[in-house]
């Protein structure tokens, strides 16, 4: 039996031919091969996407470099160019930026980009404690409180209603981020609490919420909110929106925290319980962080999710970077550079939130190195 | 009590202190609600605002510009929150077909071998990904105001006509015929499904069926084809055509449609990229391999074996970037799309019941997203794998 089955692998003089040799894998050749021209479907598809490309990438460029105007103090250049009028950004940056905060005033907006900027690359760094870091973006926030409102320090003081621009929408961020993570924290823990009225209350804040579009949410808060509060407890435009963002961040928030609370094994929380830590400390010091620690990427893609949704003010009126861009466009003599003036802000967001993800993936391996 | 009697008191002390913890809390809650409605109560009866759902039925006074659903300012408020619903829908439901299709080809180009598609992929996502949605819907706005008017129009074969005004593409002469024949398509689709089953199975006992995945078509087809003979074959077209200043005939995609449109489907289907990604990805590499070893074609690979895995990664995620768009379809407001939101906030300015309007919205948009995730919920129950 053995060498029957052995003999029907041996090779017989009356076989197929040898096969080629398989075609060149090494190399640019190679590379071409596997990666452009694998089959004659990735062929067409590869040829189709350069030509697309080819057609597409020299009229863009004509149109945003060589065609384009970028010195035109009164618009006139403008008017007969083939490409971009990059112009309308040189003469409209400062409002774009800065929005009706007044003139002379720019540069403490300007300071205030720059704390946020450096704040993000210092959160960036590792091996810093959580604590040191919260306490730095404490001391960043009311550093930039001092600078908008001024009236101390010699500074002039600015009501929020000129607010406008970047430091408007950092303000917004940072306030909905700081306001909504406490609150997205007591919303989850309500939501898995054993008492049945908590449990109502914090599932009915978070589906009702969830349900709602943002923008409802933010005209209840600005809209119908005033309705409910006397004169004398009416409080400012802004804060009302903050608040209404508040709410939204710390209900989707809630939803995150809540799936790393869930994830936390029960033998955590009855040693806890063994070692005779009440509920406010069991969660504080032993449930709380590993959850927290669990889910920071999905916490950070809802941070940079409530960045974007900054935008949103400007349907109320205020003047965030893009309900400032809107105001520019007003002027008659650039309002057809349109285009301009929102890739010019695409690029500003484009910018952030970049940063904020690659920010994401470098707490994520962080993460990971350490659970190993 | 006598179910406490044989509890520690420290556990006793912890029931009653929950308890009161509740009651506190609850009283604390209606407390603030009543003096919060009493306030409003009070301030509306100072303005001589009169509260309740009756001014539904009064004349609206206010026109709707575009309009897919006929409106005259004759017309009631209710009837101007019905054709803002369904305005809400068309466009959704545009933006979640595209952003689907789209989504999904990005996801698997992602995914693909080809060097240049994989990172043209990637740059979309990216790109689309990490912009607001509301700078997007802006920008094309601000894009198809700038086309030029009615007389130069864009000109895609004297079929369809790119201008100022729009986008102009021919429709059916019997638009109602073919909504049906739609309609009727999601029952064809079961039977198509139910066919493909069937032949499965004859196939298993050793009776092959020819050509199944046509005779599934087939059965898909018959009946929105038979509906669409049983009403006399309807085949005309209303093509546009320029007449004077402006076009007559087909069917009109305002700019206002068309930028929100845009930027749903553009934005989403970036997130449904990431997730249909996310979700091949989470297939096990031994089952890919092994299905190789077991000689199955790619085709076959894909469909019995990678999708069914990926879909249970792929539905609750997926369901809540539909319901993200459906209410996202609000942001019309600001490039003045007249969809729920918009009439809605424009109801409240001219009628001055701020709170009935915002909550009927309220009530509106929480069952859409409501409905989204019970369906969602069918489709995940489907797509589960039975484990023993």
């Amino acid at each position: 039996m053995a060498t029957l089955s052995c003999r029907s692998f041996a090779k017989t003089s009356d076989g197929a031919p040898p096969r080629l040799p398989p075609p060149v894998a090494r190399g640019p050749v190679g590379w071409l091969r596997r990666n452009l021209l694998a089959s004659p479907f990735d062929a067409a598809v590869t040829l189709l996407l350069a030509l697309a490309i080819a057609w597409f990438v020299p009229r863009a460029f004509a149109w945003a470099l060589t065609d384009a105007v970028f010195w035109a103090p009164d618009g006139a250049a403008c008017r007969g160019a083939a490409g971009a009028c990059w112009a309308v950004i040189g003469e409209k940056y400062r409002l774009i930026l800065f929005g009706t905060y007044p003139y002379e005033e720019q540069w403490r907006g300007a300071v205030v980009v720059a704390i946020f900027v450096a704040m993000i690359g210092f959160s960036a760094i590792g091996g810093i404690s959580v604590r040191v870091k919260l306490a730095a973006w404490a001391l960043a926030s009311v550093a930039t409180l001092v600078l908008l409102l001024g009236g101390v320090f010699g500074l002039s003081p600015v009501r929020t209603h000129l607010w406008g621009g970047l430091p408007l929408t950092i303000v917004i961020f940072v306030s909905t981020v700081a306001g909504g993570l406490p609150l997205a924290v007591l919303l989850a823990l309500g939501r898995q609490s054993t008492m049945p009225a908590i449990r109502a209350i914090s599932v009915g804040v978070i589906e009702v919420v969830r349900g709602l579009p943002l923008i409802a949410v933010l005209f209840v808060a600005s809209l119908v909110f005033p309705l409910f509060v006397p004169p004398e407890l009416q409080v400012d435009k802004l804060i009302r929106a903050i608040i209404g963002m508040i709410i939204f961040f710390g209900a989707y928030a809630a939803e995150i925290v809540r799936g790393g609370l869930q994830a936390i094994p029960a033998g955590q929380h009855e040693a806890a319980k063994a070692l005779g830590l009440g509920y406010g400390l069991r969660m504080r010091l032993v449930v709380l962080p590993q959850a927290l620690a669990l889910v920071v990427p999905a916490l950070l893609n809802d941070i940079i999710r409530a960045f974007k949704n900054t935008t949103f003010v400007a349907i109320l009126g205020l003047f965030d970077v893009l309900g400032a861009a809107k105001v520019a466009l007003e002027d008659p003599v650039w309002v057809r550079y349109a285009p301009e003036v929102y890739i010019f802000v695409f690029i500003l967001y484009l910018l952030f939130c970049l940063a904020f993800s690659r920010q994401g993936m470098a707490v994520e391996r962080r993460l990971a190195v350490r659970r190993r | 009590m006598p179910s406490d009697a044989g509890r520690p008191a420290g556990r006793r002390a912890a029931g009653l202190r929950a308890t009161l913890y509740q009651i506190l809390v609850v009283l604390l809650l209606v407390g603030l609600a009543a003096w919060m409605t009493e306030t409003a109560r009070r301030a509306m009866q100072q303005r001589g605002i009169a509260s309740g759902f009756d001014f539904l039925l009064d004349r609206a006074g206010f026109a709707i510009g575009h309009a897919f659903f006929a409106f005259s300012p004759d017309d009631t408020y209710l009837q101007a929150f019905v054709v803002g619903l369904g305005n809400t829908l068309v466009v959704a439901a545009a933006g979640l077909v595209t952003a689907s299709l789209l989504g999904t080809v990005l996801g698997l180009s992602r995914l693909s071998g080809n060097w240049l598609l994989a990172r043209a992929a990637g740059a979309y996502v990216e790109l689309f990904r990490n912009t607001p949605q509301l700078v997007q819907i802006v920008f094309w706005y601000a894009l198809f105001t700038l086309l030029p008017g009615p007389r130069q129009a864009m000109s895609l074969g004297d079929l369809a006509f790119f201008s100022n005004r729009g986008l102009l593409v021919p429709w059916p002469a019997e638009p109602v015929v073919l909504a049906v024949a739609l309609l009727l398509l999601v029952p064809g689709a079961a039977l198509g499904f139910w066919v493909l089953r069937w032949s499965d199975r004859r196939r298993r006992r050793g009776r092959a069926t020819p050509a199944p995945l046509a005779l599934a078509g087939l059965a898909a087809l018959a009946l929105p084809l038979a509906f669409w003979l049983a009403v006399g074959a309807p085949a005309g077209w209303s093509v546009p055509v320029l007449r004077g200043f402006n076009f007559a005939g087909g069917l009109a995609l305002s700019p206002e449609f068309l930028a929100l449109y845009f930027g749903l489907s553009f934005y989403i289907a970036a997130f449904v990229a990431e997730i249909v990604r996310a979700g091949i990805l989470s297939v096990g590499r031994g089952q890919i391999e092994a299905a190789q070893a077991v000689g199955l074609p790619r085709t076959e690979l894909y469909r019995r074996i990678v999708f069914p895995q990926a879909l249970r990664v792929i539905v609750p995620p997926l369901a809540a970037q539909y319901i993200s768009l459906v209410k996202n379809s609000s942001l019309g407001v600001a490039i003045g799309y007249p969809d729920l939101f918009s009439i809605t906030n424009t109801v409240l300015t001219l009628s001055g019941h701020t709170i009935e309007a915002i909550a009927i919205m309220a009530l509106v948009y929480l069952s859409l997203a409501l409905t989204i995730g019970a369906l969602a919920d069918i489709v995940n129950r489907a797509v589960r794998i039975r484990e023993r």
